[in-house]
């Protein structure tokens, strides 16, 4: 199971053959370790990490820091689940330290993030404050270095 | 003026090239190959150990170290050996940091031999061995090791060998070329001959960590070393180094551990000719014996998946193979297309762009297989593959 996590958490695009190969297992013993990930949650989705700035796309991501007051029943978890829900946030975790929830927040541009904050996600019942950090620059996204293409620098044929 | 080729010294005329190298020169200059012949990781060394010798250089650590290498690396050796080979050894006097187990096996030879002395090895092997053995005036005794016993080096085979003139038998498992490992009462029975004949064994385990156990060779393999059955260490020199496992091969750097009479010998000879191992990639050691183990690991199991790759596919395109035990080598064996392993090399380059090593390469013994390095790109094993079906659908 370990073994298929980590061949789709490097490159989700393997087809089910391809998995059964590298593992030495029949593509029905794949398919099954699947739908148990799948049933269980441990595979939330597969998507491809894109760089926009070299994919031209229009672009602009923020990190909130959101403090909260937590609830009675249920602590932070109805709160930050209600936040998670719009289409802005792409990540929402809880912290430890100086805030409560880490969002990650995407738009198109700078303005439309700043929207979001001002009109949805503070003025919710709860939000004690929010400070927004716009992102500059990627070096390493989702475990991927930016702007790294791999030439093969080896010999082609040595002892 | 004599010709320059008469100054040569006739032990080095004598040496043959590389079967590697002619085979590297026809693959150079072309763009399009795929190349299954390689002897190394296609992984970078991980950042982690980089970033070490960055930080070593950044101190201005750029001085000459003690000739047997740093004492906190021997340390850390000392106790990576204990825990992975159950054979302690003495940092202080016991352990010699070498320019890649290549260096140490060129010391090691020239510190044991006598002109004439006998080193009994097995077939097919590392290309170095038999010149290593040369050039310390000693004598090349070859047991041709076969694909349809999986290359196990029987113990009948080593005592038939012996002769009055054995002094060293050289053992190198897991096996490059093959990927083969020696059965544990195998290795047993070689290391009751070694002691019955009062002979040194030099063990080249630089493959150790690269196993494949368990029913898909997904599970981390159990090692064995011969230096850990009683009365072997007096008698052992065990070499091992950096380049496989930790993906560390232009580091140059190895080690070997012996005894401290035999360690003493060997640091001798690399006093003055190497004098000692470059002081940063000894840094860049220390840090992967202290934080490798998870990136061996990793390494490992990727390799674990693309050696499950190759032995379908030669499976399904009728290329008889025995499923290797370790390193991150195949050998597929191309008898039964009639053609020497040379000629399906230099066939399977010209007509599909892939290229592998005649098995000629790894001695006499090799000839009837090739060698298909798996430490490459899935994605490239994938092409090759689909290649050499249709080249062996044309044979």
């Amino acid at each position: 199971m370990d073994s298929l996590l980590d061949l789709l958490q490097k490159d989700a695009r393997l087809t089910t053959r391809q998995i059964a190969e590298r593992l030495g297992q029949s593509e029905a013993e794949v398919e099954e370790m699947l739908a148990v990930l799948k049933d269980k949650g441990a595979i939330l989705g597969y998507h491809a990490v894109v760089d926009p700035e070299r994919a031209g796309q229009r672009h602009v991501s923020a990190l909130i820091e959101v403090k909260l007051t937590p609830e009675r029943d249920g602590g932070f978890d109805k709160l930050a689940q209600r936040i998670a829900r719009f289409d802005q946030v792409t990540s929402c975790y809880l912290m430890s330290g100086g805030y409560d929830l880490a969002v990650l927040v995407e738009g198109e541009d700078l303005r439309e993030v700043a929207r979001f904050v001002s009109e949805k996600l503070s003025t919710l019942d709860g939000v004690i404050s929010t400070a927004t950090h716009f992102q500059l620059k990627v070096y390493k996204q989702s475990g991927f270095i930016a702007g790294e293409t791999h030439a093969e620098e080896r010999l082609a044929v040595t002892p | 003026m004599k010709p320059l080729q008469e100054r040569i010294a006739k032990h080095v005329q004598g040496l043959p090239r590389s079967g590697i190298r002619d085979f590297f020169e026809l693959v150079m200059g072309r763009d399009d190959v795929i190349s299954l012949g390689v002897g190394e990781p296609d992984f970078s060394a991980p950042w982690h150990i980089r970033e070490a010798a960055i930080f070593s250089l950044e101190k201005g650590q750029t001085s000459y170290t003690s000739n047997l290498g740093l004492l906190s690396l021997r340390q850390s050796i000392a106790g990576y050996v204990e825990e992975l080979f159950k054979v302690s050894y003495n940092p202080a006097s016991e352990i010699l940091v070498t320019v890649g187990v290549s260096e140490a096996l060129d010391l090691v030879f020239r510190a044991l031999l006598n002109p004439g002395d006998e080193v009994i090895y097995h077939e097919p092997c590392y290309v170095s061995y038999n010149p290593s053995i040369t050039l310390a005036y000693g004598v090349p005794v070859t047991i041709q090791t076969k694909v349809d016993d999986n290359f196990v080096l029987r113990a009948a085979d080593v005592e038939a060998a012996i002769t009055d003139k054995t002094r060293v038998i050289l053992l190198n498992f897991p096996t490059n070329p093959t990927g083969a490992v020696e059965p544990v009462d195998e290795l047993e029975k070689i290391a009751a001959l070694a002691i019955k004949h009062d002979l040194i064994v030099v063990t080249d385990e630089i493959y150790c960590e690269l196993l494949y156990g368990g029913a898909t060779g997904m599970e981390p393999g159990e090692h064995t070393s011969i230096a850990s059955f009683p009365g072997m260490r007096e008698r052992t020199v065990l070499l091992h180094g950096f380049s496989k496992a930790f993906a560390m091969t232009g580091f140059r750097l190895g080690y070997a551990c012996a005894p401290s009479v035999l360690t003493e010998a060997m640091m001798k000879i690399h006093q003055y000719s190497m004098l000692c191992a470059p002081i940063m990639s000894q840094q860049a050691a220390i840090e992967a014996l202290k934080n490798g183990a998870p990136e061996v690991e990793r390494m490992r199991r990727a390799y674990a998946q693309r050696r499950n790759l190759m032995l379908k596919r030669f499976a399904e395109m009728g290329l008889p193979c025995f499923s290797p035990g370790g390193a991150f080598y195949m050998f597929p064996d191309i008898r039964k297309y009639g053609l020497t392993s040379k000629e399906f090399a230099l066939r399977l380059l010209e007509e599909e762009s892939v290229a592998v090593v005649p098995g000629s390469a790894f001695g006499t013994a090799g000839e009837g297989s090739v060698r298909a390095c798996y430490a490459t790109a899935y994605d490239k094993i994938e092409i090759a593959m689909d290649r050499m079906a249709n080249f062996v659908s044309r044979l």
